[in-house]
């Protein structure tokens, strides 16, 4: 629906940014993690576990999720493989 | 008889507590159950003129925690309903005066007295918010659709949480339908989303909640007023009863696509 919007006039509509504001404010509310620490600490994972495996860094994604009133931080760190070739 | 006790609480002020404990009071004894509000906001006592009840006061809150009355001479009965009582808020006095333990003992005195215990919790999360809570068997929290009243409730839904006075219920006061319909207004949908809560009510901005405020007569009196049945349901809902949401939108439809047709240019 935002979407809709937004193409049409070029701007979000209020109650899409209320929400989608909400939903960060309220994951560092709850959690007591800014954006900002959890930026270092996607850093800091990337660092501990590239020292032992080789990393796609591109393809990463570390997140905090919600499921309901709870939250979890979910890491999916593909791994390069020194056999896989690239077949786009 | 054993008394549900039940608090109405919030984080944010102004958001509708008072107005909420008057109307869910005067519904749920309209519907034939004896109930007694107390006004837990002490120095800033508002219960009694929502009410219209602030000519009747003799004793207060603190004067039966402090050993000044007995209980059943703090308890104001209402003027239209005879099976409505209410505790005033000791206005000269502030909420050092009261504790949870005193809250609990209170409570406790009142289960034998009435079905129901209704508490106007006061704003924040300090002191007054502590005692309102601390006798609680269930609480209800009320926000707005807007976001410095949901980011509130959220902190608010944790520390219940954390107290182990959960899981609260939700109350949505003040949901525009117009403003979601375009939407420039979190939904119903939206908030629940968010806090992830279960939901009590949904009560519709309406004007005749001020009506009803400045005559001292709450709008669940009203048969015609949409908040009055909004609160009304929400007390049916307290008494266990299934009762369906109010389908604001549908409401509203051909009316309101006859004025947005209308306000096109």
């Amino acid at each position: 629906m935002g979407s809709f919007f937004n193409r049409f006039t070029g701007r979000k509509r209020s109650a899409q940014s209320a929400k989608e504001r909400l939903q960060l404010v309220l994951i560092h509310d709850r959690t007591d993690i800014t954006q900002v620490e959890l930026e270092a600490l996607k850093d800091d994972i990337l660092a501990v576990i590239s020292r032992h495996v080789e990393i796609e860094p591109g393809a990463v994604r570390i997140a905090v999720e919600r499921d309901g009133r709870e939250h979890r931080l979910v890491a999916d760190i593909p791994l390069r493989s020194v056999t896989r070739r690239r077949s786009g | 008889m054993s008394a549900k006790i039940v608090t109405i609480t919030s984080g944010k002020g102004g958001v509708g507590k008072t107005t909420a404990v008057a109307n869910i009071a005067v519904a749920l004894a309209s519907n034939g159950a004896k109930v007694c509000c107390i006004d837990g906001d002490i120095g800033l006592r508002n219960l009694d003129v929502v009410m219209g009840l602030e000519n009747r006061i003799v004793y207060d809150l603190v004067d039966v925690i402090e050993g000044r009355c007995r209980l059943r001479q703090a308890m104001i009965r209402d003027k239209r309903l005879a099976e409505l009582y209410l505790i005033p808020a000791a206005q000269t006095r502030d909420k050092s005066a009261v504790s949870p333990s005193d809250m609990v003992r209170l409570a406790d005195e009142l289960r034998s007295e009435v079905d129901w215990v209704l508490i106007d919790s006061p704003a924040g999360i300090e002191r007054g918010f502590r005692y309102a809570i601390a006798a609680a068997d269930q609480v209800l929290v009320i926000t707005n659709p807007e976001v410095s009243a949901v980011r509130d409730a959220d902190r608010v839904i944790g520390l219940l949480e954390a107290e182990e006075k959960g899981p609260a219920s939700l109350i949505i006061n003040r949901l525009n339908p117009s403003m979601v319909k375009n939407h420039d207004m979190l939904s119903a949908e939206d908030v629940l989303d968010l806090l992830a809560v279960r939901l009590i009510g949904i009560v519709p901005e309406d004007e005749t909640v001020i009506v009803g405020t400045n005559r001292g007569s709450p709008i669940a009196l009203e048969a015609k007023s949409k908040a009055g049945q909004a609160f009304r349901n929400i007390a049916l809902r307290l008494q266990g009863q299934d009762v369906p949401f109010l389908d604001l939108d549908s409401q509203g439809t051909l009316w309101a696509r006859i004025q947005r047709i209308a306000g096109r240019k």
